[in-house]
Order: structure tokens, then C-alpha cells, then sequence
């Protein structure tokens, strides 16, 4: 905490001091705005220039190639076609992430709160804070190394999927250990002096009042995967067609960005694909924060 | 073995995995690191030499080091007046307010964008703006993804240093308004003082989010293996680096990209870790 600094606090010169006051907050106000207008802009840009790509075909045709793009455009029409092997690829890699972070991410997360002193939990805690920081694209890296080169001997849809389930790991461990810690412990001493097993406490009491909590930290997990692009492009690369076999490459949402970003006559597709995948991630969102006022403070 | 046993074992089991899982990364990465390291030694840090041609092959990471600090370090620069103003809108001037609840939200929907899409807008909406002005001739550079990274980073810095903002005793604050301060002058002399380490903290950790952003920076910074001379340069950064040349990767050059992803895990890992230990001291 620093010295503060009452003395510098001068009652004269009273006008000025009244304009340096407004002017800050005016200041405020408007870094403030400044700060959240990309939010709108973006959202702005993708449904100007994404919407009109967005029909049935668009969720259930896989990606055009190159060429059938150009024909497309050379006659006038919109672009056929649609990011269908992306959905699938999205939903098959985030499920599989998810059964793999969220059992581990919940029991540590319950080992945390229930040993809140010990060196070993206070090691587990600060782990978990630094996997969090740990960059994407390193987890991808590391992903390739486990999974691509020994496990699967190629790019696929399981060494994505590792790669999106170490990213929601520290995420759904730090929601659990939050939320449990919230419990009023007589809840638990209730039971335990009922004589009910520890386990039974764990699974039959702690969980469920704290399932709002835990199902926040489960969705906003995957809302932060959903997204990612970097680790996915050096483990599941991408593949054009509709693919549910975990061992083979499979496409993603914003690796099919990707491609149509890099290639200049699909480009009518990048802004509808973004808009689908924003709209999705923000949806997610929105229900993460109607869950936390309904059930967690509430 | 009876149930309260097999629970506790399972608990602690599921945390040794976490704890597993983190030596295997280092482990991993430093293993792979290691032919770099080996051929180049301290080289591989201090030279910019890229050169993939066969035969002559020479890797040194600097380029991407100083990109990815200079990218970043702009980048926060860009974020302090947006996310403090934001900060203070929070936390002091419309504190538990509606609109305040309104404008937290958009704060948290700016986290929720994903990278990818940042980038587009970055290269369709903003890299056209820095051409028109005039700053640079194709719009790429380290000036151009520092700015998105800026706003990419707002939801880091702005939400911890609102909260602390928000904790700030009310009676300290009071002493200073019954002596006649102003609310700018109570937020100058008051409040930053107080809340200072808390606030150093949270850029410390978005500082940390910026290092390791990929997607968006490597649409925008123009992926050039040199030393950036100016802010409109071009560059390349630790992580655009990876995503770029990862993908036909082979021997050296391969170890080459994981001892850079080693260098970034590291750099990360300290920068987060001095912010988590800052905060840790405060509560």
C-alpha cells in the first residue's frame, strides 16, 4: 500500500479544481467507451458482411473447394456450401476435451477446497494458476509431441482435443475450488454428523448445491476453447470432409476461418463463419452469466 | 479399504495427474529444446539469424523476442488509459449501478471474442485505417498488432483492478472528501495510492495474456524474421513464429520452434508468476 497523500488535497484556487475534477471524469467516460466500442464495431462488422451468407446449407454442406467458389462468383451467386465439417469437427473435439478436463478438473478442484492448508494442495494451486497463463499455441505444441508424433502418428482430432483439454483444466478447477469454497461449511457438518459417508457428502451434497457454480465454470471453459485456433492448426490441421473418427485429421469453426481467410475467393465466407462462431461463443456466454445470477447469488 | 479411503485417494490421485501433467510439459519442452540448444547454445537466444536453407542451416530466436516484448509492451502501454478509465467506471464512479453492470459485461464480451476474429477485424478494418493515415505503406506491423493486442487485453487488466479499485476502505476515502478534495482528486491521492500494487498486478497479468497471444498477432504483424527498426515495422513474435512454421517442421528447425516455445513458456510463466505473487501478498 502506498503513502496517501491527504496533504496534496488544497482547498483554494476553487474553480479550477472544479474543471481539472469534470475533466477527468469526462476523460473517464469517454476511455471507457473507447474501451468497449470494439465490441460493437465487430459485431456490427460480421453481421453486415456475414449474414447474407447464412442459410440452411450453410450448417449442413461441408466447405467448397477453391473452385467451386470461383464459378460461384464468376456467375453472381453467393458461394455454396457451408462450414458443416467445422461444426462437427468443433462439437466432436470440445466434447472429447470435456470428458477429459472436466472429471480431473472437478476432483482436484474438490481436493483443493477440502485441503485448503496443505503444502501439497498450495503446490496443485499455484500449478493450476500457471497452466492457465501457459500460451495456447505452446499447448499445441506440446499436444504434437504427446499425441501426433507417439499416439496417433498423424494429425487428428484427439491430439486437438488434448490440447483444448489442458486449456479448460486450471479454468474448471479454479471454478470448483471457488465454488465450494462458498458453501457454508454447516451444510456439510449437517450431514457428516448425520453419519453419512464422505463420499456420499462429496456426491450427494457439496456437488449439487454447488452445481450452478460448477456448470459455470464448465461453460465458460468450453466458451474459452471454442475459439481457438492456434493449437488446433498443429494438431488437427483441418480436413474438408465430415469426419467423427478421433485418430484422423478433422476440421474445426475457426480452422475453417482460417482457410477461407487464406484463400482470396472464399473470402465471402470468412465473415459468416466468424458471425456463427462469435454469435455461438457469445450466446454461451450470456447463459454462463444468467446460470451465476440464478443460482450461484441468488 | 473403506469409502472415505477410496474418496480421498481418488481426489488426491486426480491432483497428482495435474501435477504429473505439469513436469511432463517442462519435461517435454526442454527435451525437445535440447538439439537447438546444443548446436547453438546461448546463440540461439542472441542471434537473429533465421536460416532454413539446407546445409547452412542457422537458428537464433532474438527477432521473435524482441517482437513479441515490443508487441507487447505497446500493446500494454495502448491498454492503460482504456482499461483504467474502464477501471475507475467501475469501481469507483458508478460502483454496483446498473450501467455499470451493463458496461462490465460488454468488458467481459471483449474476452469472449476469439482470437481469429480479432484478427480479421484487425486486417479488414484496421490495417485499411493505419494505410489512410499514412504511418505505413501496407498496414502489417508491430504498431498494428500491438493495437489489437491492446484491446484484447482489456478484460485481463480491467475486471482485477475494478475489483480492487471497489476495496478500497470508504473511510479513507470519506477522511479525503471532508477535506474538501474533489472525486479526481480523492481517485489521485487516495485511491491509486492505495490500490497501486493491486493495479500494477492486474497489467502485469495482461501483460502475460499478451505475450502469448498467436492468431490475431500473426495476421497483422506482417511475419518478417528481422529485428523490427521501428513501431511500423514489420516483425514476427515467439508465438506467429510457431503457428507459422510449425506445420513442415522437421529436425532442427522443429527443436528450433519448441526451444522458442520452451523461451515463451518460461517468459510467461515468470511474468504471471510475479503477478500472482503480488496479489497473493495483498489478501
Amino acid at each position: 500500500m502506498g503513502k496517501i497523500r491527504y496533504n496534496k488535497i488544497q482547498t483554494n484556487g476553487f474553480s479550477f479544481r472544479l474543471v481539472k475534477n469534470k475533466v477527468f471524469f469526462c476523460f473517464v467516460i469517454f476511455m471507457s467507451m473507447i474501451a468497449i466500442s470494439p465490441v460493437v464495431f465487430i459485431i456490427i462488422k460480421l453481421i453486415i458482411k456475414g449474414i447474407r451468407q447464412i442459410n440452411l446449407n450453410f450448417f449442413i454442406d461441408v466447405a467448397p473447394n477453391t473452385l467451386e467458389a470461383m464459378t460461384a462468383i464468376a456467375n453472381g451467386e453467393i458461394i455454396p456450401g457451408g462450414i458443416a465439417n467445422g461444426i462437427t469437427g468443433s462439437i466432436l473435439m470440445v466434447l472429447l476435451a470435456s470428458v477429459m478436463a472436466i472429471p480431473v478438473g472437478i476432483l482436484t478442484g474438490i481436493y483443493l477446497s477440502e485441503n485448503q492448508d496443505k503444502i501439497f494442495a498450495n503446490i496443485i494451486r499455484n500449478i493450476s494458476e500457471i497452466l492457465q497463463g501457459v500460451p495456447s499455441i505452446v499447448l499445441g505444441i506440446l499436444s504434437y509431441l504427446w499425441i501426433v508424433i507417439n499416439i496417433t502418428k498423424g494429425f487428428s482430432a484427439f491430439a486437438g482435443s488434448v490440447s483444448l483439454s489442458i486449456m479448460m483444466l486450471p479454468l474448471i478447477i479454479k471454478s470448483t475450488e471457488e465454488t465450494l469454497k462458498m458453501i457454508p461449511s454447516t451444510i456439510k457438518e449437517a450431514a457428516l454428523s448425520l453419519g453419512v459417508p464422505y463420499h456420499k457428502v462429496i456426491f450427494k451434497v457439496l456437488l449439487p448445491t454447488g452445481l450452478g457454480g460448477l456448470l459455470t465454470g464448465i461453460l465458460l471453459a468450453i466458451s474459452r476453447v471454442l475459439g481457438e485456433t492456434a493449437p488446433l492448426m498443429i494438431t488437427a490441421l483441418g480436413s474438408s470432409v465430415i469426419n467423427f473418427d478421433i485418430t484422423k485429421p478433422t476440421s474445426a469453426v475457426p480452422l475453417l476461418i482460417w482457410e477461407f481467410y487464406n484463400d482470396p475467393n472464399l473470402l465471402d465466407l470468412v465473415w459468416s463463419s466468424s458471425l456463427f462462431l462469435m454469435g455461438f461463443v457469445l450466446m454461451l456466454n450470456i447463459i454462463v452469466k444468467r446460470i451465476a445470477n440464478k443460482w450461484v447469488y441468488g | 479399504m473403506n469409502g472415505e479411503k477410496i474418496t480421498k485417494v481418488v481426489l488426491f490421485v486426480s491432483s497428482l495427474l495435474i501435477l504429473f501433467l505439469a513436469a511432463g510439459m517442462v519435461y517435454t519442452l526442454l527435451n525437445g529444446a535440447i538439439p537447438a540448444f546444443n548446436k547453438f547454445g546461448w546463440n540461439f537466444i542472441f542471434s537473429s539469424e533465421w536460416n532454413p536453407t539446407e546445409g547452412k542451416e542457422e537458428y537464433g530466436a532474438l527477432s521473435f523476442i524482441v517482437g513479441t516484448l515490443l508487441t507487447s509492451i505497446l500493446a500494454l502501454l495502448l491498454c492503460i488509459p482504456m482499461s483504467f478509465s474502464a477501471s475507475l467506471f467501475l469501481g469507483e464512479y458508478y460502483k454496483n449501478t446498473k450501467i455499470a453492470n451493463i458496461l462490465g459485461s460488454m468488458v467481459d464480451l471483449l474476452a469472449g471474442i476469439p482470437s481469429i476474429v480479432y484478427g480479421l477485424w484487425g486486417f479488414y478494418v484496421i490495417k485499411p485505417l493505419i494505410v489512410d493515415l499514412g504511418f505505413n505503406e501496407q498496414g502489417f506491423g508491430i504498431f498494428t498488432s500491438a493495437l489489437i493486442l491492446s484491446i484484447m487485453i482489456i478484460p485481463y487488466a480491467t475486471s482485477l483492478s475494478s475489483e480492487i479499485i471497489k476495496m478500497v476502505p470508504n473511510e479513507l476515502k470519506e477522511a479525503a472528501y471532508s477535506l474538501g478534495a474533489t472525486q479526481g482528486e480523492v481517485i489521485f491521492n487516495v485511491i491509486i495510492p492505495t490500490a497501486r500494487s493491486g493495479i500494477v498486478a492486474s497489467y502485469i497479468l495482461a501483460f502475460g495474456r499478451a505475450l502469448g497471444e498467436t492468431m490475431a498477432v500473426t495476421m497483422l504483424i506482417g511475419n518478417a524474421n528481422i529485428i523490427p527498426k521501428g513501431l511500423f515495422d514489420t516483425g514476427n513474435t515467439m508465438a506467429s513464429v510457431i503457428a507459422n512454421q510449425f506445420g513442415e517442421a522437421e529436425g532442427l528447425k522443429l527443436s528450433s520452434l519448441i526451444a522458442i516455445g520452451l523461451l515463451l513458456f518460461l517468459i510467461t510463466g515468470i511474468v504471471n508468476s510475479i503477478g500472482k505473487l503480488i496479489i497473493n501478498k495483498l489478501s
